[in-house]
């Protein structure tokens, strides 16, 4: 039933350009694990090489044993959701459902009874006669989802199935496909672009950059111990201060500039290389930052803010220079006016702390 | 998928449908080339040919006549149809949707029987020539030669340049108007500096049509030109004159008008790729109730120019019905025309059904791989391919006619007097609408309906039957029957193919009109002219659509 997924030293290359060096990766039997990336990162070209529909060049994908690199995409046994659907359209919806099962020498009776319960767990037995034009998108995508999973594929693979939806009913369709894939418990590979939505459906979630896999984790891991600068920035907001690091006395503390610091528990002295002091970057989300009550931290001028109902956003200038974010939790007090001054301090469990480079956290034991 | 790619049905499909554009357009033409180089007694290498016709006045003339006529005929079309096109866009006309149809149907037609029509109406015995001579006392202009011709070309060639820039116009979004009207452009400045530029590529477009529709024109010169001979006429002379025909002058003259066409044809396409835009208007512009004079104008330019476009059909038809004693048309009506018709050329009728489906079916099996080959398998074969189906494009009916007999006449592959070689020649010619019209609604289908059905482990023929057939059977069914049409409407390369056997209707149209046999002719125009109405109409029901592309 059910597979698992291994890459192994997997290599694309369109021409001579190598589009993925390299990659290895493993997806476990029943997971559900989400390629997230900018546009042109790969994920959609992985994806494509999973199903056969791209070559590959070099190394191994393996279902379970089985290496599939020269298998063709009709007998991978693969079950696939296309960004636009790609919903028959001469088809009923019935038709479409029943179109993998025709293909696989079921009696009659069979498949009529798997498309009817597929029907049912995709919720849309009810216009199992219409034609796909006269569906709305979410049905149609209900549809698709149906036509990939009756066929009781081995690996379900779903092409950013969600982008083509307005934002309430996406929030109510990734929903529905986390519920359907754990109901059916099909291996699952999920691309996307929107790191909310890889948050809320991954048990797993790759993030790629230029082909190459960044980090691999849960959303937890992924969000709060980003194994670079480009992860952080890429899910969630944060903001990025130049600093040092220095030891004394068997402590590091990390240096933000102008006499602020503070103490940091947990640094990864294996990572780090070397045993001392050491220009760093950090990392600390608009939420991390506090306002000071005390009038120490880090002196800075309110530019402007955002009232957004729970939270307030404000941007503000930092007495050693760089523009960062930073969010309160919204009170019944008036909001900062611009040009006041405040002083601000970081929850440095909550930050990360990388090299001068941004590729290395410190942090923890983080492995990309 | 590249070591699956290297060898699967398609390029089997790919490769015997290359061949056979080899076999049947390819080679024709080859040899034409090399006969129109090769003296005909010695078997030498001679330009003697080339020599003759340029150092003979009398066939150089026959160049400057189809020059002029083709240029006349092309410059005339445009400053017709152009401006009849925006009044039609932006005015509401009376019945304009009847109107577009009409006009449609007044191009599809054969364009001789609209010369014999025209004879019939202002020639030497016409009956308008009568009428005014009688009646005011003045004699009408001489309709035969030049004027005659331009005459003929432009009223049958007029609505494909209308077709092209109405559509043109329905792709201009009307906020480019306003914009240029906000910033004070109006009137002919505003049409003039916004509207032209913006449908410029497809008048050249349409122009081009024309100029290759009349360029390669041999039944109305035939017919209405008398002494004003054009070069397809010279061709047809050379090549079937019973007294010193000669095959490799008419081939080497042949030569001539393809390199001319060719050359006509890349400039036309160098200056329009420089030119051209996409453009998709989210609000077209709307035709609107005109008050007053300009009201008056328009539709009075509208109803005359289908009055006139319409009526040599009209009066054929109306011919048809008359009463016959012998080859003259006596007072009174009756069915004799259509008795004698079905009598003595009834065959021609059943030959022009037959050779027709035969071509149908082969075009619609060839288009539909064709079309799915060049759009969705694209690679070096497959843009030769696309490359082959301009050509008939380029190369006129009665050229390819005679390519297809001087290679088709000798061993090892005798086909000349055969019904094969008609065949292959209309399907050739006719092909590209059906390939056109189902490529269209190819390129509509996005390739992850095919990859999902590969996907769900169809295999690709079954791929095909099954989700891409379907979906492009609308564009191919449309693209049938303006093939069809144009298959049962064609003159040139029949008359030089046929024999007894697969004489066609449009050929017994011609021979009867030549012969003085006007009531038979007539009849055999109406039947011909209802069948070609009736599958307009189906394409239009079955298309949706109000415009043809070509």
């Amino acid at each position: 039933m059910s597979v698992t997924i291994s890459f192994r030293d997997v290599v694309k290359k369109y021409g001579a350009t190598k589009v993925i060096p390299e990659l290895s990766l493993d997806i476990k039997q029943g997971e559900f694990f989400t390629l997230l990336g900018p546009s042109g990162c790969g994920k959609t070209t992985l994806l494509r090489m999973i199903a056969g529909f791209n070559s590959i060049e070099d190394g191994t994908i393996q279902f379970n044993e089985r290496v599939i690199n020269q298998v063709a995409p009709g007998k991978r046994n693969i079950g696939m959701v296309f960004q636009n659907y790609a919903i028959f359209p001469h088809l009923t919806v019935k038709g479409n459902v029943a179109f993998g099962l025709q293909n696989r020498k079921n009696n009659k009776d069979d498949i009529h009874r798997k498309v009817e319960d597929i029907l049912k767990v995709v919720q849309i037995e009810e216009y199992k006669d219409r034609m796909p034009k006269n569906l709305s998108g979410g049905q149609q995508q209900r549809v698709a989802l149906a036509r990939a999973i009756v066929i009781r594929p081995d690996v379900l693979l779903m092409d950013e199935p969600l982008s083509n939806l307005d934002a309430k009913l996406r929030v109510e369709m990734r929903n529905a496909i986390k519920d359907i894939q754990r109901e059916v418990g099909i291996t699952t590979v999920y691309v996307t672009h929107d790191q909310e939505e890889a948050m809320a459906v991954s048990d797993r979630i790759a993030v790629m950059k230029s082909g190459i896999i960044q980090h691999v984790g849960t959303p937890q891991e992924i969000y709060q111990r980003p194994a670079n600068i480009f992860v952080a920035t890429f899910i969630g907001r944060t903001n990025i201060i130049d600093g040092t690091i220095t030891y004394a006395s068997g402590k590091y503390s990390v240096s933000f500039g102008a006499g602020y610091q503070e103490s940091i528990q947990g640094i990864n002295e294996h990572a780090m290389g070397i045993h001392g002091n050491a220009p760093i970057k950090i990392s600390v989300r608009p939420e991390e930052f506090y306002i000071a009550e005390d009038q120490q931290g880090l002196r800075a001028k309110i530019v402007s803010s955002v009232f957004l109902g729970l939270n307030t956003h404000y941007y503000v200038d930092l007495e050693t220079g760089p523009r960062i974010e930073i969010t309160q939790e919204s009170t019944t007090d008036q909001i900062l006016q611009p040009g006041t001054t405040v002083w601000l301090k970081a929850n440095m469990a909550k930050a990360n702390v990388y090299d001068e480079q941004g590729e290395v956290n410190y942090t923890g034991s983080v492995r990309s | 998928m590249t070591s699956r790619k290297k060898f699967d049905v398609w390029m089997v499909i790919t490769l015997l449908i290359f061949a056979s554009y080899l076999l049947f357009l390819a080679y024709p033409l080859f040899t034409l080339l090399i006969k129109s180089f090769v003296d005909g007694t010695t078997g030498d290498f001679s330009l003697a040919y080339f020599e003759k016709f340029f150092s003979k006045k009398y066939y150089l003339n026959a160049l400057v006549n189809s020059i002029k006529v083709t240029v006349g005929v092309t410059v005339l079309s445009v400053l017709i149809a152009g401006p009849l096109a925006y009044i039609m866009s932006t005015v509401k006309i009376k019945g304009g949707k009847w109107i577009q149809i009409l006009i449609l149907i007044s191009s599809m037609s054969a364009p001789f029987i609209g010369a014999y029509s025209w004879i019939l109406l202002l020639g030497r015995n016409g009956v308008i020539t009568n009428f005014v001579s009688k009646v005011f006392g003045i004699a009408m202009p001489d309709i035969y030669g030049f004027t005659g011709i331009l005459l003929v070309l432009t009223l049958q060639l007029s609505p494909l340049v209308f077709m092209y820039v109405s559509g043109a116009l329905k792709n201009v979004d009307h906020s480019l108007i306003e914009a240029a009207e906000s910033m004070n452009y109006t009137g002919l400045r505003k049409m003039w500096k916004v509207l032209v530029p913006l449908v410029t590529p497809t008048i050249l477009a349409g122009a081009l049509l024309v100029f290759m529709r009349a360029l390669a024109d041999f039944g109305t010169p035939m017919l209405i030109g008398e002494g004003y001979k054009t070069i397809p006429v010279l061709i047809f002379t050379e090549f079937i004159s019973e007294v010193g025909g000669d095959d490799g002058f008419a081939a080497a003259i042949s030569v001539l008008v393809v390199l001319f066409a060719t050359s006509v044809f890349l400039l036309q396409k160098y200056i329009s790729n420089r030119k051209s835009f996409t453009m998709s208007a989210l609000n077209p512009i709307e035709p609107k109730k005109a008050n007053g004079l300009w009201n008056f104008v328009a539709h009075a330019c509208v109803y005359v120019y289908t009055a006139i476009a319409l009526m040599p059909q009209l009066y054929v038809m109306y011919t048809s019905f008359l009463k016959t004693s012998g080859r003259i048309f006596v007072p009174g009506y009756s069915f004799d025309s259509y008795r004698s018709a079905f009598s003595k050329i009834g065959d021609s009728i059943y030959n022009t059904f037959v050779l027709a489906a035969i071509s149908i079916v082969i075009i619609v099996f060839v288009a539909v791989l064709i079309a799915y080959i060049t759009v969705k398998r694209k690679g070096a074969i497959a843009n030769v391919l696309d490359v082959f189906t301009m050509f008939p494009y380029i190369v006129p009916g009665s050229i390819l006619g005679i390519a297809l007999l001087v290679t088709f006449n000798q061993k090892p592959l005798v086909l000349s007097g055969t019904i094969f070689i008609i065949i292959a020649a209309f399907v050739i010619r006719r092909l590209p609408y059906t390939i056109r019209s189902s490529a269209a609604v190819l390129h509509q289908v996005n390739d992850s309906i095919e990859e999902a059905s590969i996907s769900l482990g169809a295999s690709s023929m079954r791929t095909f039957f099954k989700i891409t057939l379907p979906m492009m059977i609308t564009g191919v069914v449309a693209g049938a029957i303006l093939s069809w049409i144009s298959i049962i409407t064609e003159l040139s390369t029949s008359i030089i193919l046929y024999t007894g056997n697969t004489k066609t209707m449009t050929v017994a149209i011609y021979t009867e009109v030549i012969r003085g046999n006007y009531g038979v002719a007539a009849a055999l125009s109406t039947i011909l002219t209802i069948i070609t109405v009736l599958s307009l109409l189906l394409f239009f029901k079955l298309s949706g659509k109000k415009e043809i592309t070509m």
